[in-house]
């Protein structure tokens, strides 16, 4: 093969693979529109959304305030080992408190929600899938997106955010334990300089959208990867591994791109 | 039987998150129901701001009685115009008051400062505070410093 | 045969997947209230004629009619109307949802498609459990069951909602012999008794032959035989005879398409 013939055969290749990416991009969408309205053949009720909050954001629980604990503990450490440097470790509330609500609390608790809650989310649907349950669905005259998909979405949107506020909580608590019961960080100075920094809506309330975007993301990638996945058990576990992959990283790739937002004044 | 369980336990999760959400607002970011009592608001003109930021904390003897709610410059003396939300309760702020912008720790945030004076009168809600002292800016410090050893 | 009485009517109907054609412009009658068996070498696509009439694939081309509506051109919702209103399937695994009840599983599509109150639905759910003889099972969860009670627990649900037409994608797969026997009873029955108009995937010839009204052959993408069980077996064509008699070589070769076995072994070796 003569080299432009190489070449040619490289940039089709290229083309090819971001035709395909594109491709399942759209398809991933179309799926969301579709899926985001109640209502429609056999749509799910109230009571199924209560189900998909307790296995998707109840279950996560123990995981979330075990974590957001410890996180918390280590930023306690960390910071007073930074700030006492500069003499400020009565600043350290207002550093961990920072640092949880602004970052921490939102990325971790998406990171840890698509590892627990999405990836058994995605084995769930491509089990559902693989044993023909949704087929049977959709003979039933069941719409399969109303009936599995809309409530799991909207308990993923649901939970996050309550559990990245659980997690922030904890962790505050957490730093608040290492601080001033192990160090001796006056506890007035630990809350109060919290306090006096801490804004609802610029740091609170910022965090929670934040942990909204992720929540969404996160829930329609896994129940995607699930309904998306070849019917066999290999493609289940490489479903599997692909929602925590492409979940933690766009949450990641999402966190910049809404801290730039909100850092701009938006 | 389970899937009332289901439900009490959903149930418990939200208001968790209720729960959350409140205690962000009332021992994380500080909001106390004062803070959304009645305000009044009084204004200082100050030399340099040095770093002073809107939202910052007014205080009187370390304790926080109000906010600075905005910040602009005089374009005709070239001044800065700090305006302040004070707590009703703290009404008796009297017309000499003197502001000063002052520092939390050696690198924290700026804030306001308020000290009371000797006056009769009080300040009403526009008033303006004439004995102020802008922030102390390091440049200018050792500038001063060094002149006054190359005078001796 | 007339198409009036024609309860699903496919015309000029071809399917592809990739490259291959699956279906190449066949033609198909299937007379209401009859039981038909479809049967075929493997990969022939009869679990995908099946899922062309169930409107879970589109065809490239062509009309599928099932009680004079062109499956096709339906809308999404319309679609799921006809299926809720006409038509039952019963899948080869049985596809029960794991996480409910045998009693659950039949009274699902019940209870999304009705606002019956519970003790009525608790009538129907008994009353098609009672048909495939597994009412006392109904506390059993799926994991549980064996291969014959899960399909049998199946069949109960696909009938749930009275359909007009079921389709059975090989449910004698993996059976033992009287799982199958009482499978097999269970169609026919099921079929006279309700006046169902059935098409049956399969590939136990005996078993089809032994209860189907029609036996539709399907090979490389036609229809090669559409008749009675004994008119098939006696006038059939010599490739439908060769199916149905299991001769292991005849029209159907018994060797993939290569070169000669001689060429290929002195082929060096790069």
């Amino acid at each position: 093969m003569s080299v432009i013939d190489t070449v040619l055969d490289t940039f089709q290749k290229i083309g090819h693979y971001g035709l395909a990416r594109l491709q399942s991009l759209g398809r991933a969408g179309l799926f969301l529109l579709a899926s985001i309205p109640w209502g429609g053949p056999g749509s799910a009720g109230f009571k199924d959304l209560i189900k998909q909050i307790y296995s998707i954001g109840v279950r996560s629980l123990s995981i979330i305030v075990v974590a957001g604990f410890f996180v918390g503990m280590v930023l306690g450490l960390q910071g007073y080992t930074i700030l006492s440097d500069f003499g400020s470790e009565a600043a350290l509330g207002t550093m961990v408190s920072l640092t949880l609500l602004r970052e921490l609390g939102p990325v971790v608790t998406a990171l840890l929600f698509a590892g627990r809650a999405g990836s058994a989310l995605t084995a769930e649907i491509g089990l559902m899938k693989a044993t023909d349950q949704i087929s049977a669905m959709e003979m039933m005259g069941i719409d399969p997106l109303k009936r599995i998909i809309t409530p799991r979405l909207w308990a993923g949107f649901i939970a996050m955010p309550i559990l990245a506020l659980l997690f922030s909580l904890v962790g505050i608590w957490g730093g608040a334990y290492v601080g001033i019961n192990m160090l001796g960080v006056d506890e007035g100075a630990y809350w109060g300089n919290m306090q006096a920094s801490v804004e609802f809506y610029n740091d609170v309330i910022k965090g929670l959208i934040k942990s909204l975007v992720f929540g969404l993301v996160v829930t329609w990638i896994a129940v995607y990867q699930g309904f998306d996945s070849m019917p066999t058990s290999e493609g289940i576990s490489k479903a599997t591994t692909q929602t925590v992959v492409v979940a933690s990283l766009a949450v990641l790739g999402l966190d910049f791109i809404l801290t730039a937002i909100m850092l701009g004044g938006v | 039987m389970r899937t009332r369980l289901i439900e009490v336990a959903v149930g418990g999760f939200i208001i968790m998150g209720a729960f959350a959400l409140v205690m962000m607002a009332l021992q994380v970011s500080g909001i106390s129901t004062s803070d959304h009592g009645d305000k009044y608001t009084i204004k200082a003109y100050f030399e340099n701001l040095g770093g002073l930021t809107e939202r910052a904390r007014v205080s009187m003897s370390g304790v926080p009685i109000g906010r600075v709610s905005k910040i602009y410059l005089d374009t005709e003396d070239y001044v800065a115009v700090v305006e302040m939300e004070i707590n009703t309760s703290m009404s008796t702020l009297t017309t000499d008051t003197s502001a000063a912008i002052l520092t939390a720790g050696l690198l924290g945030e700026k804030y306001i400062g308020l000290t009371v004076g000797a006056d009769d009168e009080y300040l009403e809600d526009g008033g303006v505070i004439e004995d102020t002292q802008s922030a102390l800016v390091l440049e200018e410090l050792i500038g001063q410093f060094l002149f006054s050893q190359a005078e001796e | 045969m007339s198409s009036e009485e024609a309860f699903v009517s496919i015309r000029g109907m071809s399917f592809s997947r990739g490259n291959r054609l699956i279906f190449d412009n066949i033609d198909l009658d299937i007379p209401r209230g009859k039981l038909i068996s479809i049967m075929g070498p493997s990969g022939t696509g009869k679990t995908t004629l099946l899922r062309l009439i169930g409107g879970q694939l589109l065809p490239d081309s062509g009309t599928i009619k099932v009680n004079g509506y062109n499956v096709p051109d339906l809308k999404r919702a319309e679609l799921f109307e006809l299926r809720k209103q006409t038509m039952g399937m019963l899948f080869q695994t049985g596809a029960l949802f794991t996480d409910l009840s045998v009693f659950d599983n039949v009274a699902f599509p019940i209870r999304v498609h009705s606002d019956l109150p519970e003790s009525m639905i608790r009538d129907l759910v008994l009353m098609k459990l009672e048909a495939v003889g597994l009412r006392g099972a109904r506390r059993l969860m799926p994991a549980v069951l064996s291969g014959g009670m899960a399909r049998r627990v199946a069949l109960a649900r696909s009938i749930a909602l009275d359909p007009e037409m079921m389709l059975y994608d090989e449910p004698f797969t993996g059976l033992d012999p009287v799982s199958m026997g009482i499978t097999v009873n269970l169609i026919k029955s099921l079929n006279d008794s309700l006046g169902l108009t059935s098409l049956l995937v399969t590939h136990d010839v005996a078993e089809a032959c032994s209860i189907a009204d029609y036996v539709c052959v399907l090979s490389d993408g036609k229809v090669i035989g559409f008749d009675s069980p004994e008119n098939l077996i006696e006038n059939g064509s010599e490739q439908v005879r060769q199916f149905l008699q299991g001769d292991p070589d005849g029209p159907v070769p018994f060797h993939f398409p290569a070169d000669s076995f001689s060429a290929d072994l002195f082929k060096r070796v790069k």
